[in-house]
């Protein structure tokens, strides 16, 4: 029965090829094409390297994806394990807590960041209060580095959980009782058991930073990351061969190191947010 | 001791990295029921701003929803069972598939805007409807959807039950709507839940394909954050809060529920093996 029915298997899988071809295959291919397009033909691919706030902009989001990727699985290994390892009441509830921003789009979190550290945010009037200092940074660097944090932290830490959980207890017990310190046994018994996890979604979180656009759009408009760079050059500059070069390359990156969480992870909680 | 000290010690970090995710949100929703959020929740509680915000801003709720049931329905019609065909071919081919059709979540959704601008910004109508942004919506969801169902099919031996359907008669479609969608469902449901959430919630493609004609919710939020008084701006990321909520409870629900369902599978005996066992001691 299985080769009579190849036409129709064809004809359900159709639809979807082609709208996928028409809307998104197509179209990239011509975005590549059109990054090429410019004055300076194929040179635009490596105006990265050659335009100077290019150039910055790409060292700056990298520096802050590296960053809060670091950051992030800190903390969330941090909190995932005790999460793992505890029962409590009220730990359902923490962990609901702590996956719910999953799904918040960008600019909510740029608004976000806003209230807690912007003009009326709660970290100025807390500072104010006590050192008599307005403490306001949501519109910096800072503010987006909070931003990108407070997206990357539920991300992180489901995948921190999954890992976690096939820790096998007994390993950690042999190391124990062998005479090992606790921190001997997060070194050398925990860390590289959870390796594989971390690196999947340290890759993610990566990828998500260096692509996220609504949470710098709301925060300001002149903080340069490689999106909102690519926004200016489209919508002001009107340098399109330009904005769709550094599109493809920001898309080869982010796509790479989603690749690398893929494979070794064999799933995902990934979306460029 | 030691250990008590170091459980508070845990307890109290995770409880400050849950407040850093918790006290924005609530923040924002006090500002948007409070008369004036700079004198604090003592200068008194109003709807005001909630009766502000869907006066202005109504419209964007209809299209988002409009734009989430319509990409449900096409994300349905072509995804489930592009799923099924590449659940059922496997190869090389199939996991080659599967990668490029996860593509768009790995690009950035400006980068997919700015393709799909370039390439149909010329058609004018369709530029200016509606549909142009359900067209991004599609390629950013269709993902989870296949994915999801791909998942639940390949967990299970459906070829099985199909070929011994078959066995009995049944022409493909009658096997396709009788028994592939049917054990497809729990996939299906998860899938569903997660293009509904995304598409009301996508941002970086939607404000490059929208128009002052076609703004949905995201977008009218971005708008009401650069130029709406702060209270404004919170009554509206309110109401984003509450239609986007409930989806994900649901998400959270069905997730639990699988892994409650994979734990019972771990047990290798099945109640039916054990009453067996039970019989043949006897």
């Amino acid at each position: 029965m299985a080769h009579r029915e190849y036409p129709t298997l064809f004809l359900l899988i159709l639809p979807a090829a082609i709208v996928f071809a028409a809307f998104f295959v197509v179209p990239m291919v011509n975005l590549v094409a059109v990054g090429a397009a410019g004055e300076d033909g194929f040179a635009a691919y490596y105006s990265v390297f050659t335009t100077p706030r290019h150039f910055e902009s790409m060292v700056a989001t990298v520096l802050l994806s590296v960053g809060v990727t670091a950051v992030a699985l800190v903390i969330s290994t941090i909190a995932g394990l005790f999460l793992v390892r505890n029962r409590f009441w009220g730990r359902e509830t923490l962990i609901s807590f702590l996956t719910f921003p999953l799904a918040f789009p960008g600019v909510v979190i740029g608004f976000l960041v806003i209230l807690l550290a912007g003009r009326q945010g709660l970290i100025g009037t807390i500072s104010k209060a006590i050192f008599d200092d307005k403490l306001v940074f949501a519109y910096s660097m800072a503010g987006l580095f909070i931003g990108y944090l407070y997206f990357s932290i539920p991300r992180v830490i489901l995948t921190v959980m999954a890992a976690a959980e096939k820790l096998d207890p007994a390993l950690e017990e042999a190391a124990r009782s062998l005479g090992a310190s606790p921190c001997q046994v997060v070194k050398d018994v925990i860390i590289p058991a959870l390796k594989p996890g971390l690196i999947a979604s340290g890759a993610i979180c990566f990828a998500t930073s260096m692509g996220a656009f609504g949470t710098a759009f709301t925060l300001a408009t002149n903080i340069d990351v490689l999106p909102m760079t690519i926004y200016t050059e489209f919508t002001l500059n009107a340098n399109i061969a330009g904005a769709a070069s550094l599109s493809i390359i920001l898309g080869l990156i982010t796509w790479i190191a989603l690749f690398i969480a893929r494979s070794l992870s064999g799933s995902t909680v990934a979306s460029s947010g | 001791m030691q250990r008590r000290w170091l459980f508070n010690l845990q307890l109290a970090f995770t409880l400050f990295v849950c407040a850093f995710l918790i006290v924005p949100v609530m923040l924002s929703a006090l500002a948007g029921v409070t008369e004036n959020f700079f004198f604090g929740i003592k200068s008194g509680f109003t709807f005001r701003w909630i009766i502000e915000v869907w006066n202005l801003y109504s419209e964007t709720m209809y299209l988002s929803l409009l734009i989430a049931i319509a990409c449900l329905a096409v994300t349905l019609v072509i995804g489930v069972p592009a799923a099924y065909v590449l659940a059922r071919q496997g190869g090389r081919l199939a996991r080659f598939i599967e990668e490029v059709i996860v593509l768009p979540v790995a690009v950035p959704g400006l980068a997919i805007a700015l393709a799909l601008i370039i390439m149909y910004g010329g058609f004018r109508d369709f530029r200016t409807s509606w549909v142009f942004i359900l067209v991004g919506h599609i390629l950013y969801t269709l993902p989870f959807m296949v994915r999801s169902v791909l998942a639940v099919l390949s967990s299970m031996n459906f070829r099985e039950l199909e070929e011994g359907a078959a066995s009995l008669g049944a022409s493909f479609w009658q096997r396709f709507y009788t028994v592939v969608l049917p054990n497809a469902k729990s996939g299906i449901l998860a899938g569903s839940l997660m293009v509904v959430t995304l598409s009301v919630g996508e941002f970086n493609l939607t404000w490059m394909l929208h128009t002052p004609e076609t703004k949905t919710l995201p977008v009218g939020l971005a708008d009401s954050y650069a130029s709406m008084r702060l209270e404004v701006a919170s009554a509206y990321t309110l109401v984003f809060f509450v239609m986007i909520i409930p989806l994900l409870i649901a998400m959270q629900m069905l997730s639990r529920e699988k892994r409650q369902a994979k734990i019972a599978d771990d047990d290798p005996l099945s109640d039916l093996d054990k009453l067996n066992l039970q019989k043949d001691k006897l």
